[in-house]
This record gives structure tokens, sequence and C-alpha cells, in this order.
């Protein structure tokens, strides 16, 4: 089925040139990070973790996302999901291994990575990290391809596939989950430690890669005469504006717990995010803008008038997107590193090299999914 | 009838044998985390109860008490500490607070014990130069969060660091509740064209490695000078001052713990259940 992803229009291959030509540059730039030191970057003693580890967090989400279609469709017979399903997996994908880029990205010693396989420490949240989203990975790759093959084949499924379907499901939770407890189970981070983070985690999610998928697919409606179907698009609104309504309902408690409780050390990140503290306001604006978006979006997903204008849609999903991206692959990593454990404010702005990495993951991850995405379309055209 | 009848016992049978499983694989993991979790949110967890029996640390816990007293008093010696510890440890010098890289260095009262307000307290406290450094926890977050084992505590209870094993995640960093750690995001050898180190204006100590860049560092509480039979150097700059006063505090003998058993000391973040080695006398 490959060389279905080598058969393509003028636009087709001018899009992987483009990418190619992001991910060239951004490969420069990781070149000379790894001739240099992570000192290229802007994080610091006091902001140890940047836009790498933050943009890993959201997109372990966006992978999670996917089984919002995997459940519909395999547990509850959803049939109207079934030429979605397999973009929400191969979605997945991409962004696990967007995710294990940026956590090379982010290593001091990216060539001892496998210490972390040579020495297990089941103690560490990241030894859990790794092992969930790698057989993430390894779930979606097996079922994704298995399926689509069959389908391309002409054949039903295999039975056995079935089995690692299942799996994959409360699996997608557990990525989101370890990955919330990389950061609620640390001692010192006030920010960080509440036990409604992997909730909280789970329905920015929700929201986030079902509105990442609907936005494609409304793409490729487009670009690839590729339809997902009017009862597929709405079932997709509905789940995006509940898990939206979840996660600012989850914001909203923790607002009021840091607010009403006035604990200083529950209040002071907020402040920072929202208000300013002590005239370090650097993300006040993003923050703002995220939420002021993010809550349009998500009474604009209640009103069928908006989910069923088909120009309104595709504002809406990058709407909330954006919203989910600034709120979690920006503000939520680095707010918790504010104030320092000694009380000290220090900002963080990313470096051009920085940016530059980012954008090449960002598109290396586009790359992937615009040919998983080939092949599925290319199977499907055969068929019609 | 017979199709249901047969799904059941095979669920009933699965279930069974996950329930046989379950506890013990439950136990085992508990019991692996018995160490790691002691101390609860409680402070300093002493044996109160029975349930807190198997906690009791065996062995050294080598510990530091810091007399802010004498800090106050004698101006300068904060300094002396930190020039010290950095000399024998070969810290490299960035000159810029992004890159810094310290092992004990010196912060106001109400910036080192986090939580506790210097709010209408008297003007000695505000100005008194507090020495901060690695707390060698008798329950650090750092060795439980790092995912190679490159941070781990040693036989005398000191939190040593593996420079050799450690991947530079850079998830202790996020994990220390006292910001003890440093991470090398520039070359600590890199050299002039003349072959001059460049973040060693007063060179290094041949006895003492240096680092190289992507690891992360701290306060090893001079191990290796331990092990030689000297003190720590940061207590040996304090002369006969009795500025810091090193020793085991699990040895009801040791003039530690007879300093702390009759002198009303703190530690900083007790709350965090971290269970700090290193006390002050304010």
């Amino acid at each position: 089925m490959l060389e279905k992803a080598l058969q393509g229009k003028h636009a087709y291959w001018g899009w992987i040139l483009f990418l190619l030509g992001v991910i060239s540059i951004g490969g420069i730039f990781y070149v000379f990070q790894y001739f240099n030191g992570l000192g290229v970057t802007g994080m610091s003693r006091d902001v140890s973790w940047g836009l790498y580890i933050s943009q890993f967090t959201f997109l372990v989400g966006v992978a999670a996302g996917g089984v919002m279609l995997v459940l519909p469709y395999y547990v509850h017979d959803f049939k109207e999901f079934g030429k979605i399903t397999i973009l929400g997996e191969f979605m997945a994908i991409a962004a696990i291994c967007m995710c294990l880029m940026f956590i090379i990205a982010d290593l001091g010693q990216p060539l001892r990575a496998l210490n972390v396989l040579l020495h297990p420490t089941p103690s560490s949240m990241l030894f859990w990290d790794m092992i969930v989203l790698n057989g993430y990975l390894f779930l979606n790759v097996l079922v994704g391809w298995v399926v689509l093959h069959s389908h391309y084949k002409d054949a039903p499924a295999p039975k056995w596939i079935k089995i690692f379907i299942w799996i994959s499901i409360p699996w997608a939770i557990s990525i989101h989950t370890v990955t919330a407890m990389l950061y609620c189970g640390l001692p010192g981070r006030h920010f960080w430690l509440t036990a409604i983070l992997a909730p909280r985690f789970l329905a920015s999610a929700f929201a986030a890669g079902p509105a990442l998928l609907l936005l494609v697919a409304l793409i490729m409606k487009k670009v690839a005469n590729f339809d997902a179907g009017e009862k597929a698009i709405q079932k997709l609104t509905t789940i995006i504006a509940y898990a939206a309504i979840l996660n600012f309902f989850f914001v909203g408690l923790e607002f009021f717990v840091a607010y009403y409780s006035e604990l200083p050390g529950h209040t002071h990140t907020f402040d920072y995010l929202f208000f300013g503290s002590h005239g370090y306001d650097n993300l006040v604006g993003p923050m703002r803008f995220s939420a002021f978006i993010g809550i349009v979006a998500t009474i604009m997903f209640l009103i069928p008038k908006c989910k069923q204008n088909t120009t309104l849609l595709p504002i809406m999903c990058i709407m909330i997107f954006l919203s989910l991206l600034i709120d979690k692959g920006l503000g939520f990593v680095l707010g918790g590193f504010v104030p320092n454990p000694l009380g000290a404010i220090v900002e963080y702005y990313p470096t051009i090299p920085e940016l530059g990495i980012v954008a090449a993951i960002w598109a290396a991850g586009a790359l992937i999914l615009t040919i998983l995405y080939k092949i599925v379309l290319s199977v499907e055209a055969n068929k019609a | 009838m017979d199709v249901k009848r047969r799904k059941f016992l095979k669920i009933a049978g699965i279930s069974a044998i996950a329930g046989i499983g379950a506890p013990t694989a439950f136990s085992t993991l508990l019991k692996g985390e018995v160490n790691a979790s002691s101390g609860g949110g409680h402070g300093e967890a002493t044996e109160k109860s029975d349930a807190h029996a198997e906690e009791k640390v065996v062995g050294k816990q080598y510990g530091l008490v810091i007399n802010t007293k004498k800090f106050g008093q004698i101006a300068g010696l904060a300094e002396k500490c930190t020039a010290a510890c950095h000399a024998e440890h070969n810290v490299p010098d960035y000159g810029n607070p992004k890159d810094e890289i310290k092992w004990i260095w010196t912060e106001s009262y109400n910036h080192a014990f986090q939580g506790k307000s210097d709010h209408k307290k008297n003007d000695a406290l505000k100005n008194l130069p507090i020495l901060v450094t690695c707390n060698h926890c008798a329950n650090p977050p750092c060795v439980k969060a790092c995912p190679t084992k490159a941070t781990f505590k040693n036989k005398d209870g000191i939190v040593m660091m593996d420079y050799h094993r450690c991947i530079g995640c850079r998830f202790c960093m996020a994990a220390c509740p006292y910001g003890a750690r440093s991470f090398n995001w520039k070359n600590p050898r890199e050299t002039y064209a003349n072959g001059e180190m460049k973040f060693y204006p007063n060179g290094i100590n041949k006895e003492f490695p240096t680092r190289m860049r992507g690891v992360v560092e701290k306060c090893n509480l001079c191990a290796k000078r331990i092990a030689d039979g000297k003190l720590p150097s940061c207590v040996e700059a304090c002369g006969d001052t009795k500025g810091i006063i090193f020793g085991d505090i699990n040895d009801p003998n040791s003039e530690i713990s007879q300093v702390l058993k009759n002198t009303f000391t703190i530690q900083r973040n007790p709350t965090t259940g971290t269970r700090p080695s290193v006390f002050y006398i304010i």
C-alpha cells in the first residue's frame, strides 16, 4: 500500500516539498543545538522545560484524542465513523511520533536515551510514559495498517485484531494519564500538584484531537474529494463540544480552589498566567486570548446554526485547537515553573533555533500524517 | 442458555485469575514504594506508630546544621563557603543567571523558607544570609523521578549524581522542591583558541572531574572528601566558627545529633515530605 503515497498531483508534491523544506531548516537548527548544547534554547536553571516538553504534553493529548473515534465505532458500532476512524488512528501515529521527537530534542544527552531501557526505573513516571507512548504507537500502527490492508484487499479484518483494538482504548486513556502524572506527582510544584490534572488533560485532549481531525477532514473534502459524511461530522462536533465544556469546567474548578482558598501556592501561578505577577506578564496575553477563543468556540459548538455552517465550522475547529494548544502547550508547563522553588519569577522566551526545531517537528508530523492519509484516500478512491 | 453459561464461566474464570494475581502484584508494588513514600505529608515522619516502624531509616544519613546566626555575625563567611565549594568541584562560571550553575549559595530568609513569612519580623532576620544547597533528603523526589537511576542515594545517605548516566531530561530539576539542581546548558569545558578554559577563570581542581554539557549537577556533600577522611569544603571553609556542623544525623552520639537534640532548628519545606537532612539554627 505504501506505493500509494508516491502517486500524487502537483499540489500534493508541492505540499510534501514544503514540509521537507521546513524539516531541513529545522534539522540544521537541531544540528546546531546538538553541537552547542541546550544553551541555544531559551530554557534556564529556573524554567528548565520549555516549548519542547510543553508541545510534547499537548501532542500526547492529540494522540489520545483518536480514541474518540475508535470507541464509538468499535464499541458502540457507530457505523458513520467507519470512514474516519482510520484517520483517528493515523493521526495518533503522527502525534506520537512528534512526541518522541520532542522528547529527543529536549534531552541534554540524546545519545544516552536508551539508558531508560538499560536501567529501567519503575519509580519514575518518565519510564512509564516511555512504555505507554511506544505501546500506543505500536497498537495504532498495527491496528491501522491491518484494518486498512484488509479493506484494500476487500477482505474482512482478521478477528485477532479486535483484541488489539480493545486494548488500544484504555491504552489511549493511559497515555495522557501517565503524562499528567509526570507533573501532578511532584511535591514542590503547586500549580501541577492537582488530582484533577489527568481528567483535565483528557477533556482537553478529547476536544483538541477531534477538532484537528475534523479540520483535516474538512480540508480533505475540499482538496481531495473525501467526504467524511455529514452525520460523522455532526457527531464529531458534539464530542468536541462536550469535551470542551468539561475542560473549561475543570479549569473553572482550579480557579475556584485557588481564589476561594486564597492559598498563595495556588493563586501565584494563576496570577502570573492571567493577570501578571510583580511586573512579569509575558504569558498574560496568550492565556487570555486562549481562554477567550476557547470559550467563544465552545459556545458556538453548542449552537446548531454555527455547527452546520460550513464556513464557520473550520474556524471553530481552529479556535478550539489553538486555545487548547496555548493552554496546555504553553501556559501549563511554563506556568508550573513560576514561581521557582525559591519564590523568584524567571520568564522564558524561546530562541530562533528552538522555534526552528519546533517548526520542523510539526512539519515532520504533518508529513507523516499526509503520507498516511494519502494512502487512506488512495485505497478509498480505488473502491469507488 | 448454554452459550451464556459458558460465557459466564469464562468471564468468572478470568476474573478469578486476575483476582488472585492482583493483590500479590499490588503488595509487591507497595513494598517497593514503602521507602520512597515514607514521610507522607507530615513533614518529619518520626516513628510514632507501628505503621511507620518499617520506615525507620537504617544506616547513615549525613547532614548539616547551618547556624545562620554565625553567618549573620561574620561578614563574608557565606561567600567563602560558596567559593570553597565551587572551586573544589569545578563549578563553571558562565557569568549569566540563565546558564548559572550553583551548588551552595546565599538566599534571603523568605526565599529560602517558602511558606514562612518575614512579615513584621525583626530587621536582623531580613538581612540574614541563608546558605542553601541540596538537602540530601531521606526521601528525595529527584531520585524517584530520575528515569535512569543517574541520581541515587549512596550508603551514607548522600544524594549523588552519575554524570555518565544522566540523559539530561531534567525531570529531577522539576521534582526538586528546593531548586538545588543545575543543568549544563553549555559545555563547561569550552576553551579559548589559546587552550585556556573559558568558564574557569581561576583554573581547575585536578582532584575533581569537570562535567560535560547536557547533564545535571548539584551538591554531593563532598562524598569524595568524606571518603578521604576530610570534612566537606563548606564546613572546612567555616574554620572554627562552627557556622556549619557536619555529621551523621542517624548516629545519636554524633556531634550533629547532639546539636539537633539541644537546639531549636528548622528545615526548608518540611511539608513536602522529603525529610531534608539540612537543618538551620535561626
